[in-house]
């Protein structure tokens, strides 16, 4: 059996706001030389614009001196998005958005993004560093999921 | 970084003689939309805009900050007695808004003239 070859693609982001459409773009550039639908890179680049968020904001607490890196690994089939912070990883999951309670003032308006993450990808998983810090969120979508 | 959201206000009226406030978005709607979004709802007069209907079709990028917004939005528009319709997003975010339950709250349409019919 041949060893899959795998192409890396790496981005590294200033914690700041706004800085996440670099690797939003960055993600659904390799994506679409992979031969990904155009839906399922739309997916993609919410997904991987949240986890940057959430690394700029929680993970490194939008501090400047810490930057968020972005590992792409292109597979033959799939592809791998780790974005990893400095960050102590996250305690629990947080419970599934209910617009209900949102709306009725029993809930924050706020809180959707990793909702949004794990919805809108095949697999999502946060790993908290041994360390205590470089915690990271990998994420993976596959090729031809519903063709 | 973040592209500046630009937002006005259009006063229209539906096929059926109904008057409509047209909040007009354009560029990003995330953290930094407070005020083209909120802000410029809030500065509506509650009692004399009812029908509000929100025009995304110039939002290139809308993240769960401002996925709250729009959320917060139809907070204070479903405790003032007003109803909050949208258009022009991409199949992507009505995906996405669909997923968040907004639908639940706001009515999707395809465009403006479809949403005004509706009304």
């Amino acid at each position: 059996m041949s060893a899959m070859k795998t192409t890396n693609v790496e981005v590294r982001l200033p914690s700041r706001m706004g800085f996440e459409k670099v690797a939003m773009s960055t993600a659904a550039s390799v994506a679409k030389l992979m031969g990904f639908r155009d839906d399922r890179i739309e997916d993609l680049k919410t997904a991987v614009a949240e986890a940057c968020i959430n690394a700029i904001e929680h993970g490194n607490r939008l501090n400047e001196k810490l930057s968020v890196g972005v590992v792409l690994s292109a597979g033959e089939d799939s592809l791998e998005v780790k974005v990893i912070d400095d960050g102590t990883g996250m305690k629990k999951q947080p419970a599934k958005p209910d617009i209900d309670r949102k709306m009725h003032g029993e809930e924050d308006a706020r809180g959707m993004g990793m909702f949004l993450i794990q919805a809108l990808v095949d697999e999502a998983e946060w790993v908290a560093g041994s360390d205590g810090k470089s915690s990271y969120v990998r994420l993976v979508i596959r090729l031809d999921k519903d063709a | 970084m973040q592209t500046e959201t630009k937002s006005h206000v259009d006063q229209v009226t539906s096929p059926a003689g109904h008057p409509v406030t047209v909040l007009r978005f354009e560029g990003d709607i995330a953290s930094t939309s407070k005020d083209a979004v909120l802000g410029v709802y809030q500065a509506l007069p509650k009692a004399t805009n009812k029908l509000i209907l929100l025009d995304f079709t110039k939002v290139d990028y809308i993240n769960s900050s401002g996925i709250a917004l729009v959320i917060q939005l139809l907070i204070e528009a479903s405790n003032s007695g007003q109803k909050v319709y949208a258009y022009g997003l991409s199949a992507h975010f009505v995906k996405v808004f669909t997923m968040v339950g907004i639908t639940k709250y706001a009515g999707l349409f395809p465009s403006q003239a479809e949403a005004l019919a509706a009304l």
